[in-house]
């Protein structure tokens, strides 16, 4: 494997085509994730490091463009920019002129204006990341998460962190990037979740074997097209699997008549302590935060050995930093 | 002022109420003396080839060669193409008063005057509402000098609220004939009955915007597959039907007609088709982009492509047009709706939605529906003017009618250029899509408004 500072150099070069963004993981493909994959190892080796810093990324602006609250990832990518030595510039809804009444395109041309080479943006509204990308001349942009949509990082940190703990386990049948035969299910709110839509594509795109679980009113109107199984019986899905993944139930979906109440959804749909037990031993338990402890999750069992949820937030630097260097440092263009 | 001699009778004028704003203020622009020659006159009756005389606004010959015209006479060629009753848009968001930006009278009647539209329906969602006669007098003022007579739909409810009846009576004696609260139904399954058995001495027509709020709530695109999967929230098909059945059994309860407006499902249709089967006075019209886009549209998540009703699956795009084909489906209707570019470039769940389409219609029509063309223009003119009331449009091309005319060249092959638009604003759908006939001529009460593709003014 090469080592990070082992990486071909960085720069723009005359007739490269400069454009290249991160806005699905269906951009990437199975090829492209794996990709993401390997380098990801550098970076994870590059933040081990006493002083966890290299110039891929010198001289290079990027900037988080983050019109929603997100402190975990805009803090992640921040991280991640400037292990890679990039500048970085922070741009929140709450401190800028979106609140003056400005267009969201105005904002992203006054931005791509000061001269930046990557863009991450995260917004409530689905699409916003398409948007920007038509209107944007030169950055890339990557998808920080997009309402209901895509959060394609935190898919490729999930993938990173499944195929890395599973490295040699029985259930683990294929290579380093591959997530052959590998049972998971994603538990709660789908309808609503961009983790669940991009986690959905990458986990089926490895390999894997996907079971959706959540009470209907959670699930999308329409599940046509989707590589998954849906399950409303979490007690029954649980011996079956490797990975459980939990989503966080937000308070809201109470008064839109989803859900009778949490005490109810926890009853059903809660990796209880005992239902907990009903996994393999091996099994992993993930969550993409925040975590409503005693809700989706109980306590005990989110701090178990078995839950990777800190570990996933750890990967998620190293994975960002990859996405960082392979859009605007190698000239490598991931979605070939 | 004196009147023009294209008029009828001034206390004539007063016993029969206007219905567009040329005649309610009857001043008029002379207009020249036109022959419009070497097309196909296509009309109610039939077709068949002639030349039209126009003169003082009103048609003095059609069906013969005209050999020689008068010095002066404007001469329009016709060659190869088809000379039809002006088009007339059941369905035209003209912005104004209140949303200027958007659109104008002037900017959406010469786009409608370049479509071939020689007369729309004004809808009411202006601000304020066209909810008072102060409001309709206004928007038919506005309309006097425009490149199309306008005619006003007003509002159902007082600020198109849905809590109180408007003033229709009052609206009424002005001229207006099709009254709706467009943008959204009347929710109230009660204050509906009330409209339409109060509306049915006023021969007047109720128009609706069929969607039940409280299903269809949140959602800015159909609920379905695409939806599913861009995650946008949507609304589903029965928003809509839901409304359809309602209101048929609602004017099954009151004998009074009801107009459906922009019908965009396949349930809808059949409703509707079931309901004429059975004798219910009813009418319906769909929009152009309803018959050939679908949800898979939105993929990119361009706004343009954002509109309510929004955009179907493809079996119902399908019904759609087979709807207009057995006369399920009386009319083509644009929902024209002019939005700026600053309030389309924002988040799709942020963005308005609406497009424009009176400079595309008919060559969306020609291109999409596989129809002969008497039955396009019928779809477009004729069948339209009957629902709106308009007795100085549609109307058979012969010697004593005003001359509200347009002039297709049926096989000319066009790119849409939103740079190219007469409308204030951009928002077609069909940008950059080749299209299959085009308007070469308009006429309006004789002044050739539109000429070889181009406004006069």
């Amino acid at each position: 494997m090469k080592a990070a500072t082992d990486l071909p150099p960085v720069g723009r070069h005359a007739g490269q085509p400069a454009r290249r963004h991160l806005l699905s993981v269906a951009d990437l493909g199975a090829d492209g994730i794996e990709e993401v994959l390997r380098v990801t190892d550098s970076f994870v080796e590059v933040s081990g490091r006493a002083i966890p810093k290299v110039p891929a990324l010198r001289g290079k602006t990027v900037v988080s463009l983050f019109f929603e609250d997100s402190t975990r990832t805009r803090l992640s990518f921040e991280t991640a920019a400037r292990r890679l030595s990039a500048d970085v510039m922070t741009f929140s809804a709450a401190s800028s002129s979106v609140n003056k009444g400005e267009s969201l395109r105005d904002t992203v041309e006054t931005i791509e204006a000061m001269g930046i080479d990557g863009v991450v943006v995260r917004h409530a509204g689905s699409g916003v990341p398409w948007q920007v990308a038509r209107w944007l001349r030169q950055a890339a942009v990557i998808n920080g998460g997009d309402g209901w949509h895509e959060h394609p990082t935190q898919a490729l940190l999930d993938c990173y962190t499944i195929t890395r703990m599973l490295a040699g386990a029985p259930a683990h049948e294929g290579g380093p990037g591959s997530l052959a035969g590998v049972r998971i299910a994603i538990v709660g709110d789908i309808r609503h979740s961009r983790v669940a839509r991009s986690d959905v594509l990458a986990f089926s795109a490895l390999g894997a074997h996907v079971t959706l679980v959540a009470p209907p009113t959670l699930l999308p109107p329409s599940l046509a097209g989707w590589p998954v199984e849906v399950s409303h019986d979490l007690d029954a899905v649980l011996p079956t699997l490797d990975v459980v993944y939990l989503l966080r139930l937000q308070q809201e979906r109470m008064r839109e008549a989803l859900l009778p109440s949490l005490r109810e959804y926890t009853a059903t749909y809660g990796l209880t302590s005992t239902r907990a037990r009903l996994l393999p031993d091996d099994a992993l338990i993930m969550h993409p935060g925040p975590v409503n402890r005693g809700v989706e999750i109980a306590a005990e069992v989110a701090d178990q050995p078995s839950s990777v949820i800190t570990r996933q937030v750890a990967n998620g630097v190293a994975v960002r930093m990859a996405v960082l260097y392979l859009l605007l440092g190698s000239g490598v263009d991931l979605a070939a | 002022m004196p009147p023009e001699p294209s008029r009828p009778d001034p206390a004539l004028r007063r016993q029969r109420p206007a219905t567009t704003s040329r005649q309610h203020t009857g001043v008029r622009r002379r207009p020249p003396t036109v022959l419009i020659h070497g097309g196909t006159l296509v009309d109610p009756t039939g077709t068949r080839p002639g030349d039209v005389l126009i003169q003082d606004g009103v048609i003095v010959s059609a069906g013969n060669r005209v050999e020689s015209a008068p010095a002066g006479t404007v001469v329009l060629d016709a060659g190869g193409c088809v000379v039809a009753p002006g088009l007339v848009d059941l369905h035209t968001h003209l912005r104004e008063p209140g949303r200027e930006e958007a659109e104008t009278v002037e900017t959406g009647s010469r786009a409608a005057a370049l479509g071939g539209y020689t007369a729309v329906v004004a809808m009411p969602n202006t601000e304020p509402a066209i909810d008072s006669a102060a409001v309709v007098r206004q928007v038919l003022e506005l309309g006097r000098d425009a490149l199309c007579d306008v005619a006003v739909a007003g509002s159902i409810t007082v600020g198109r609220e849905g809590t109180r009846l408007a003033p229709l009576a009052e609206m009424a004696a002005l001229g207006v004939k099709l009254f709706t609260d467009d943008g959204s139904g009347v929710q109230d399954a009660r204050l509906m009955r009330r409209a339409l058995e109060y509306a049915s001495s006023l021969g007047v027509t109720l128009a609706q915007h069929c969607e039940d709020s409280s299903l269809a709530a949140g959602g800015h695109m159909h609920e379905g597959e695409w939806s599913s999967r861009l995650g946008i929230p949507g609304q589903p098909a029965e928003a809509e039907e839901l409304m359809v059945m309602r209101d048929l059994a609602l004017c099954r309860l009151t004998g009074t007609p009801v107009h459906f407006l922009h019908l965009s499902t396949a349930r809808s249709v059949a409703m509707v088709r079931g309901a004429k089967a059975s004798g219910l006075p009813v009418t319906a019209e769909a929009t152009p982009h309803h018959l050939c886009l679908t949800d898979a549209c939105v993929a990119g998540y361009d706004t343009v492509f954002k509109v309510n009703p929004p955009l179907r699956s493809a079996e119902d795009a399908a019904a759609i047009r087979a709807g207009l084909a057995d006369g399920t489906i009386d009319a083509i209707a644009t929902d024209h709706a002019p939005h700026a570019k600053e309030a389309k470039e924002a988040p799709f769940d942020q963005a308005p939605p609406g497009m424009i389409g009176l400079e595309t219609a008919l060559g969306v029509a020609l291109s999409e529906l596989d129809l002969p063309i008497e039955r396009v223009v019928a779809l477009l003119s004729w069948k339209p003017a009957a629902i709106a009331g308009l007795a100085e449009h549609g109307r058979p091309i012969t010697a004593g009618i005003p001359a509200n005319l347009c002039v297709i060249d049926p096989e000319m092959e066009w790119t849409v250029d939103p740079a190219r638009m007469a409308s204030r604003s951009r928002n077609t759908p069909f940008a950059g899509r080749t299209l299959r006939g085009r308007v070469r001529h308009t006429v309006l009460a004789g002044e050739p408004v539109v000429v070889n593709g181009q406004a006069q003014r």
